[in-house]
């Protein structure tokens, strides 16, 4: 019975986990879909997004949800900032140009973090009782709960947006064929804009909820989850958005399972074995198409 | 003597057919023509002959060997070569080096030597200079030998491609409508250079062509595909007045 | 006679005054300490730049994981210096050879992909490399290995940095060198005209690799201790923007980017959060306004300056 309790209990820490890389790869996914960009400093995007959640409730003493819509909107607006300055001029450049430029904003977002708020960590002020909830033998916190909501909540408006509104359907069309959805009509540079913004606010949300969660931000979180979540995205198939949804909650749950069976040091490695894997096997991920060059 | 030959050959990408039954020979020395219109499946016959592609079905086999299952790069060292209906040069290289890279199969030197300088380094990167000069003066490129590809006008980039396909040594040369976007002067001088080359490197050549003039002009036989399918075979005069033939090609003026 | 030989023997005289007169600077103190190291970083930088820019850059393919190779290297030579007590030059060799043992069994897969995918796939492979030192108790774990002898010295790095620059340099302009190359420009013509593109590939990346760990085992040498935080995909990254930074494909470019970089680091040390602000700003800029970066691809040597030192074209 041990093992069962044990597995659940990962399995429910894993959904969490993998909750929040799924809000940070759904950024990395749209990006990549609409302008073929490896976004390097969405990673850095959501950590911003948890220090201005982090400000919002010690400085302005508002309670959890006012502080997650505040961070979203104004990491979205620093995501669309982001996109109009510096990824826009090379919209036509080759890639590695457009990877160096993204390292670039990377670092610049760390480091102007640092510089203002220092390199230590903050913790998190206590937005919300300890509460646990007890399911039978499985513990699941106030927290947990609140991951899951939220994400769920923040997943089904973006399917929403995404397949029932004008919008929605302008940013599929990009994606798609950016050239042929100008001739249609679309303007495409805004398009690009908004999914930049809604990529920022999601990831923006998994900041914050990660605050509330491990009570602690730094500079540098971004680093490792944002890498993450990119795997987790090209696990669920880059450019597709159930895949990021799915590739992030799979990632999670492994990742969980490998610490609590295996051993806490691999559970970074676990991430890229499974990134090998994909790209080796099934490059296309569990969800995406698969593109040739015309010879 | 049937230098190539393509038997029951298709390919199908998942449920889409891009070639059926093709059923094609060559003989040594011909200068074959393959036409048809845009989609038919003509630059498909020409990836599945240089590898590129692997036949869902059908066997091709060149100077009596089977293809199947060969990487390009290895069709090209049995002796086949080719160019590229949208051109594929080497764009920041210069024009000479964009032949010697032909002649790599041919290298005999290892790293090695490439490294240290020793042995045959000198004497082979000499020769292989010599020859790729030759070449170019066929193709009255040698003037512009230190330019790079990409700056190259239109005309001369595609001779650049035919004289790269021929510095690779090959027995077959599949050219993917040379005459694409060349006036009829220029047309008629790319005519008589492939005659040329043919003779003077006792080439077997498959061409793919939209220019009727040029394709009547010089093909011995000519293949004709329609949605990945030949629909008629034959010499000039034949394909000229086949019914089938005028009727995929409706609205096209054929001579 | 040979005017390439000639040309060659030019820049080894000109490079061994050069060493001369730094050594002799060295020497009288003139350069101090601080910058004796950070000549001995540079040199080690170049080896890296130069090793990945045969990748990146004349092959066209796009790696991330440089700081791995250089981790087998260095740690492989440290322990068979610390622990064997093996001499410096052997256990040097046997790092690099096993950076290249590891090239070549991860570029055989993973050189299939291409693109993006290949540079996320050698970040990921990188970082396992690193994931999986920092797991082994034998080398130290996480706390690193130490004890590691103080053998690299400025003539060792400029000899050895010589040494890598003349073996890339004559390797790109041989006709195994033009195959890379064409592989960059495009991989589909080069197939068809003959050139095994996955050998060539490969190829690349092993000796790219084994120079990395060549560069490696350098570096473990200057300190007493490494530990894995200096193999981060971020260590990858700086590689990367040297390359980038001095030109990709331009051998004199991945030269300059790895001495600008060391010695901006160097400059800055004193102020680590204002020096990557202004670094990554710089990098920003340099991405908009000259992405070619400051020698294209075009060697010293090419430049008209230069043209009574040389005969024929190289």
């Amino acid at each position: 019975m041990e093992f069962t309790e044990q597995l659940v209990q990962q399995l429910i820490n894993g959904i969490s986990l993998g909750s929040i890389y799924a809000l940070i790869a759904l950024g990395y996914t749209m990006v990549y879909g609409i302008i073929k960009l490896i976004n390097f400093a969405h990673g850095d995007i959501y950590m911003v997004g948890a220090y201005i959640g982090f400000f919002v409730i010690s400085m302005l003493h508002l309670s959890i949800i006012p502080a997650l819509l505040i961070s979203m909107v104004v990491t979205g607006l620093l995501g669309v900032a982001v996109e109009r300055l510096a990824y826009k001029p090379l919209r036509n450049a080759p890639r590695i140009s457009l990877l160096i430029t993204a390292i670039g904003v990377s670092f610049f977002l760390e480091y102007t973090t640092m510089y203002f708020v220092t390199p230590q960590p903050r913790t998190f002020p206590n937005v919300m009782d300890d509460v646990t909830y007890h399911l039978g033998m499985f513990v699941i916190n106030g927290q947990q709960v609140l991951i899951f909501v939220i994400t769920l909540v923040l997943m089904v408006l973006l399917t929403y947006i995404v397949q029932r509104t004008k919008i929605g359907k302008a940013m599929r069309a990009v994606s798609f064929d950016t050239e042929t959805a100008q001739l249609m009509g679309i303007d495409a540079n805004r398009i690009i804009s908004v999914t930049f913004g809604i990529g920022s606010a999601l990831a923006a949300a998994g900041g914050v909820l990660v605050g509330v969660y491990y009570n602690s931000i730094d500079p540098l979180m971004g680093i490792m989850p944002g890498l993450k979540a990119f795997v987790a995205a090209v696990l669920g198939g880059i450019g597709s958005i159930p895949g990021a949804m799915a590739g992030g909650l799979i990632l999670g749950v492994i990742e969980a399972l490998v610490s609590g069976f295996i051993s806490s040091t691999f559970r970074d490695a676990a991430a890229f074995a499974i990134l090998i894997l994909v790209l080796l096997f099934k490059p296309s991920g569990l969800f995406g198409k698969n593109t040739r060059e015309k010879v | 003597m049937e230098l190539l030959k393509a038997t029951g050959v298709s390919k199908f990408f998942g449920g889409l057919k891009a070639v059926s039954d093709f059923d094609v020979y060559i003989n040594k020395g011909e200068l074959i023509g393959l036409i048809g219109p845009n989609g038919a499946g003509k630059t498909t016959a020409f990836n599945l002959f240089t590898g590129v592609y692997q036949p869902t079905a059908g066997a091709i086999d060149f100077d009596g060997k089977s293809l199947l299952g060969m990487k390009p790069y290895q069709i090209t060292q049995r002796g086949i070569a080719r160019t590229f209906q949208n051109i594929r040069l080497f764009p920041e290289l210069t024009v000479l080096d964009n032949v010697k890279i032909a002649y790599q199969s041919h290298v005999k030197y290892g790293i090695l030597e490439s490294v240290l300088r020793i042995g045959r380094y000198f004497k082979e990167e000499d020769a292989i200079e010599k020859n790729a000069i030759e070449l170019l003066k066929i193709f009255k490129l040698d003037d512009k030998k230190y330019e790079f590809a990409k700056n190259l006008p239109y005309g001369a980039q595609r001779r650049l491609e035919i004289a790269r396909a021929l510095a690779a040594k090959p027995k077959l040369l599949l050219l993917d409508e040379p005459a694409a976007g060349m006036n009829p002067q220029e047309t008629q001088e790319l005519m008589e250079m492939i005659t040329w080359i043919r003779k003077e490197f006792g080439l077997t050549i498959l061409l793919i062509e939209h220019d009727m003039s040029l394709v009547m002009g010089i093909c011995e036989r000519i293949y004709v595909l329609e949605y990945g399918s030949i629909i008629a075979k034959g010499k000039p005069a034949e394909i000229k007045n086949d019914p089938e033939v005028i009727r995929a090609y409706l609205g096209m003026e054929v001579e | 006679m040979n005017v390439l030989r000639k040309q060659d023997l030019k820049i080894l005289a000109a490079s061994f005054v050069g060493f001369c007169v730094l050594y002799a600077l060295m020497s009288e103190g003139i350069i101090g300490a601080y910058w004796q190291f950070n000549l001995i970083l540079v040199g080690i930088n170049i080896i890296l730049s130069v090793s990945l820019n045969l990748i990146n850059g004349y092959t066209g393919q796009f790696s991330l994981g440089h700081a791995g190779f250089m981790a087998i290297g260095a740690y492989v030579s440290a322990i068979l210096t610390t622990n064997f007590h093996m001499t410096f030059l052997l256990a040097l060799i046997v790092g690099a050879l096993g950076a290249a043992v590891l090239g070549f069994l991860i570029g055989l897969p993973t050189l299939r992909l291409s693109g993006d995918y290949l540079a996320i796939a050698t970040l990921g492979l990188g970082e396992i490399i690193r994931i999986t030192i920092m797991n082994i108790e034998y080398v130290g774990g996480a706390a690193g290995f130490m004890g590691i002898p103080h053998y690299t010295t400025f003539p060792w790095v400029f000899g050895i940095m010589l040494f890598t620059l003349f073996v890339i340099k004559n390797f790109v302009n041989s006709a195994h060198g033009r195959a890379c190359i064409a592989i960059r420009e495009n991989e589909i013509a080069a197939e068809a005209m003959g050139v095994n593109t996955t050998k060539y590939k490969v190829m690349a990346f092993t000796i790219g690799a084994a120079f990395a760990g060549l560069a490696g085992g350098l570096f473990a040498h200057c300190f007493y201790i490494i530990n894995p935080t200096s193999f981060t995909f971020m260590a990858s990254f700086n590689y990367l923007i040297m390359v980038v930074m001095g030109g990709l494909g331009s051998i004199t470019g991945s030269i300059a980017g790895a001495g600008v970089l060391t010695v901006i680091s160097a400059v800055l040390a004193s102020w680590p959060e204002f020096r990557m602000i202004i670094y990554s700003l710089l990098l920003i800029l340099l991405m908009f306004y000259r992405p070619q970066g400051l020698f294209g691809n075009i060697e010293i040597m090419d430049l008209k300056c230069f043209s009574r030192f040389k005969g024929g074209r190289n």
